[in-house]
C-alpha cells in the first residue's frame, strides 16, 4: 500500500476575500495534493494569501470557486461534524483557556468525538495522555496553561489537535512567536507526526531555511500569484525560490539554503 | 487536586447557602422568636397570625427569589463573558439590564396603566410585563451582537453596552415626563433593586422559567468549553459557533429579563460571581464553574438581601449594597490580571 495516498485535494480552486461588494481573488486555479505521511510547508511573503488559503483548507471561509476533496469527498458538503474529524487545526488565535490544566485543554481537543455534554471516557483519556505523550508536554499535564512557555503551548496546541485523531493536520504559522530551539522542536514534532503516525501536516511558515531543511514538500505563494509544488532540491534548482519575494535585492543562495542580500 | 477543590467548594458553597437561608428567615425588620419561625415553618402555625404572614409570604418568597436572581444574573454574567470572550462582561455593565427596564416601562405606559405600579397580581400584566423585559433584552443584545462583529475591541464594546444604558434611561426619564407622579415613584423605587417583588402567586412563573433556562446553562457546558479557544478553534471542533451564540444569548436574555422585571435591574452580581467561582475553583472548565457560579450567585444575592432587610431605620435598596460588594472584586481582578491564570 502506498503509504503517501492524496488525502486533501483541490479542484481549481480560488481564494481571496470579500471587501464590500467586491471580491479580491489572491489565488486562482489551484490544484494542489496534499499527501498522507508528507510534512509540506506553504511559504510566501506577507499578504501573499497563506493565511487565506489556509481558511479555505479549513473551511473558515468558502473558496471563492473551484472545491476541495477531502478523503474522496467535497469539503463544503461535509457537517460541521465530519469535517471535525477530518482536519484538525492550529492557529496563531489567542485562547481564554490560561485557567485550564494542559490535560483539559487537551481533553477539548476529544469534542468531535463525545457526546452532548462533552464527557470523557476511559478511552477518552487515553488518547489524551498519548497524545500529550507525543507531543512532549505530558511533563506539564498537570499545569495551567497560562503558566506554559510559548514553546510549551504550541505543543499542547498540537497536542490537542492530536487528540482530534484526524488524518489532517493543519497550521497556521506554528513557529511564528518561538525562539529558535522550539521553533526547530516544533518542526521536529510536526515531521514525526507524519513521518511516523502517516498524518498529513499542512503548516504556514515565514521561516524558509528550517522549512526548506525539514519540510517533504514546499508550497511557494510567487510574487505572481502562482502556487508552485515540488521537493526542497526540485524549487531549488528550478529557481522558484527567487520568486518568493518582491524585493530584488535579496535573492536566494542555493549554497546555505537562505537568502543573502 | 483540582477535583477536590471543585468537591470542596461545592459543599462549602451549598452549606453557606443553607447558613444564609436561615439568617434570612430569622433576622428581618420585624423580630419574630425563633422558637415561632420554627413552628410556623414546620406547618404548626403560631399565636401571632402577623408572624405567620411575614414569615410565609414575606420571607420565605424573598430568599426564594434572592436566590434565584442571584443564581440567574451569575450565570448571565458567565455566558457573556465567554460569548464575547470578555472578563469584564456582565449583564448591567453591557446594558442588559437597562433593556429589558425600558421593556418594562414600555409595556406600563402600553397597558394604560401608571408607569411602575410593577407586576400586579393579575396574570396577564406581569406575563405582559415580562415579555416587555424580554423584548428590551433582546433588542440590547442583537445590538451587542452587531457591534461586536464590527468592533473588534472588548474594551469597545463595554463602552458601548454602557452608552446603551444611558440610551436607555434617557428614553425611561422621557416617558417619565408623561407618566403619572405615583407611576415615576414606583418606577424609581424599582430601580433601587429588590427581593420582595414576587409574590407566592407569581413565584412558580419566576423560578419555573429561571430553573428551565439554569438547566439549559448546564446542557451548554461543551460549546462553552470549546468557545474558550475562540471561534476558529470551536469551529474546527465542529461546534456551529453561530448557533451556539444564539442559544447562549437567549439563555442571558430570558434570565436577566425575568430577573430585572420582577426585581430590578441589579448590578455587579452578574460581573463578579463568575469570577469568584473561577477564582475559588481555579479552573475556566465550564462543567465544573456552571454549578459553583449558580452557588455562589445565590450565596452573594442572599447575603445583600440579609443586609438589606437588617436596618432598624428601614429596608435598604439592594443597589445600594451590590457595589460595596462588587467594586472590591473587580479592582482586585483588574489590579492582579497578570497573576490571575485565565486572563492569558
Amino acid at each position: 500500500m502506498n503509504p503517501h495516498k492524496p488525502i486533501f485535494t483541490t479542484h481549481d480552486l480560488a481564494v481571496g476575500y470579500r471587501k464590500g461588494k467586491n471580491t479580491v481573488t489572491l489565488l486562482r486555479g489551484l490544484n494542489l495534493v496534499l499527501e498522507k505521511g508528507k510534512l509540506v510547508a506553504l511559504l510566501g511573503q506577507n499578504g501573499a494569501g497563506k493565511s487565506t488559503l489556509l481558511r479555505a483548507l479549513t473551511s473558515d471561509e468558502p473558496p471563492l470557486n473551484g472545491s476541495i476533496e477531502v478523503d474522496g469527498k467535497n469539503l463544503m458538503d461535509l457537517s460541521q461534524k465530519d469535517r471535525s474529524r477530518l482536519i484538525g487545526l492550529v492557529s496563531t488565535e489567542r485562547i481564554q483557556a490560561g485557567a485550564l490544566t494542559v490535560t483539559e485543554l487537551v481533553g477539548l481537543g476529544r469534542q468531535p468525538h463525545t457526546g452532548f455534554l462533552g464527557r470523557l471516557d476511559d478511552e477518552d483519556r487515553e488518547i489524551i495522555r498519548q497524545s500529550m505523550a507525543d507531543a512532549g508536554i505530558i511533563g506539564k499535564a498537570d499545569d495551567y496553561v497560562a503558566s506554559l512557555s510559548d514553546g510549551e503551548r504550541q505543543k499542547a496546541m498540537i497536542a490537542r489537535a492530536l487528540a482530534q485523531q484526524t488524518p489532517i493536520i493543519i497550521l497556521d504559522e506554528p513557529t511564528a512567536f518561538l525562539d529558535v530551539a522550539s521553533r526547530i522542536e516544533t518542526m521536529r514534532l510536526l515531521q514525526t507526526l507524519a513521518h511516523d503516525r502517516g498524518k498529513a501536516v499542512l503548516l504556514s511558515s515565514h521561516d524558509i531555511s528550517q522549512s526548506l531543511m525539514l519540510a517533504d514538500e514546499l508550497w511557494l505563494i510567487t510574487t505572481d500569484r502562482q502556487v508552485i509544488t515540488g521537493t526542497t532540491t526540485e524549487l531549488v534548482a528550478d529557481g522558484a525560490m527567487n520568486r518568493l519575494f518582491t524585493n530584488k535585492s535579496i535573492h536566494f543562495n542555493n549554497q546555505i539554503l537562505d537568502y543573502s542580500f | 487536586m483540582t477535583y477536590r477543590r471543585y468537591v470542596v467548594t461545592l459543599i462549602a458553597l451549598t452549606l453557606l447557602l443553607v447558613l444564609l437561608a436561615l439568617a434570612c428567615l430569622v433576622f428581618g425588620s420585624v423580630d419574630i422568636p425563633v422558637g415561632d419561625i420554627v413552628d410556623i415553618v414546620m406547618g404548626k402555625g403560631s399565636v401571632n397570625k402577623a408572624w405567620e404572614i411575614i414569615v410565609l409570604q414575606s420571607r420565605i418568597p424573598m430568599i426564594a427569589t434572592a436566590a434565584l436572581a442571584g443564581a440567574a444574573l451569575s450565570i448571565s454574567g458567565l455566558l457573556l463573558q465567554t460569548t464575547f470572550n470578555n472578563p469584564l462582561a456582565g449583564p448591567s455593565i453591557l446594558g442588559v439590564s437597562s433593556g429589558a427596564g425600558l421593556g418594562v416601562a414600555i409595556v406600563i405606559l402600553a397597558l394604560g396603566g401608571s408607569l411602575g405600579g410593577l407586576l400586579g397580581e393579575n396574570v396577564g400584566s406581569y406575563m405582559a410585563i415580562l415579555l416587555g423585559a424580554l423584548m428590551g433584552a433582546g433588542v440590547v443584545l442583537v445590538v451587542l451582537i452587531a457591534f461586536s462583529a464590527i468592533v473588534r475591541s472588548n474594551t469597545m464594546l463595554l463602552i458601548i453596552g454602557i452608552l446603551v444604558s444611558y440610551l436607555t434611561s434617557s428614553v425611561v426619564q422621557l416617558l417619565n415626563s408623561v407618566a403619572t407622579e405615583e407611576g415615576v415613584h414606583n418606577y424609581v423605587s424599582w430601580g433601587f433593586g429588590n427581593f420582595s417583588g414576587v409574590s407566592v402567586t407569581q413565584m412558580p412563573v419566576y423560578a419555573g422559567v429561571i430553573i428551565v433556562a439554569l438547566i439549559g446553562s448546564a446542557l451548554m457546558v461543551k460549546p462553552l468549553n470549546a468557545l474558550l479557544l475562540g471561534t476558529r478553534y470551536a469551529q474546527n471542533l465542529g461546534i456551529n459557533v453561530a448557533r451556539t451564540r444564539n442559544i447562549l444569548l437567549l439563555i442571558t436574555g430570558i434570565l436577566t429579563a425575568v430577573v430585572t422585571a420582577f426585581c430590578g435591574p441589579i448590578g455587579f452580581i452578574g460581573l463578579v460571581v463568575p469570577h469568584i467561582a473561577r477564582m475559588s475553583l481555579g479552573t475556566s472548565n465550564h462543567s465544573r464553574l456552571v454549578p459553583a457560579t449558580i452557588l455562589a450567585g445565590a450565596d452573594i444575592a442572599l447575603l445583600c438581601a440579609l443586609v438589606s432587610v437588617c436596618n432598624p431605620h428601614g429596608i435598604i435598596p439592594i443597589n445600594a449594597i451590590t457595589p460595596i460588594i462588587g467594586v472590591p472584586i473587580i479592582l482586585y481582578i483588574i489590579i492582579n490580571r497578570r497573576r490571575i491564570q485565565y486572563f492569558t
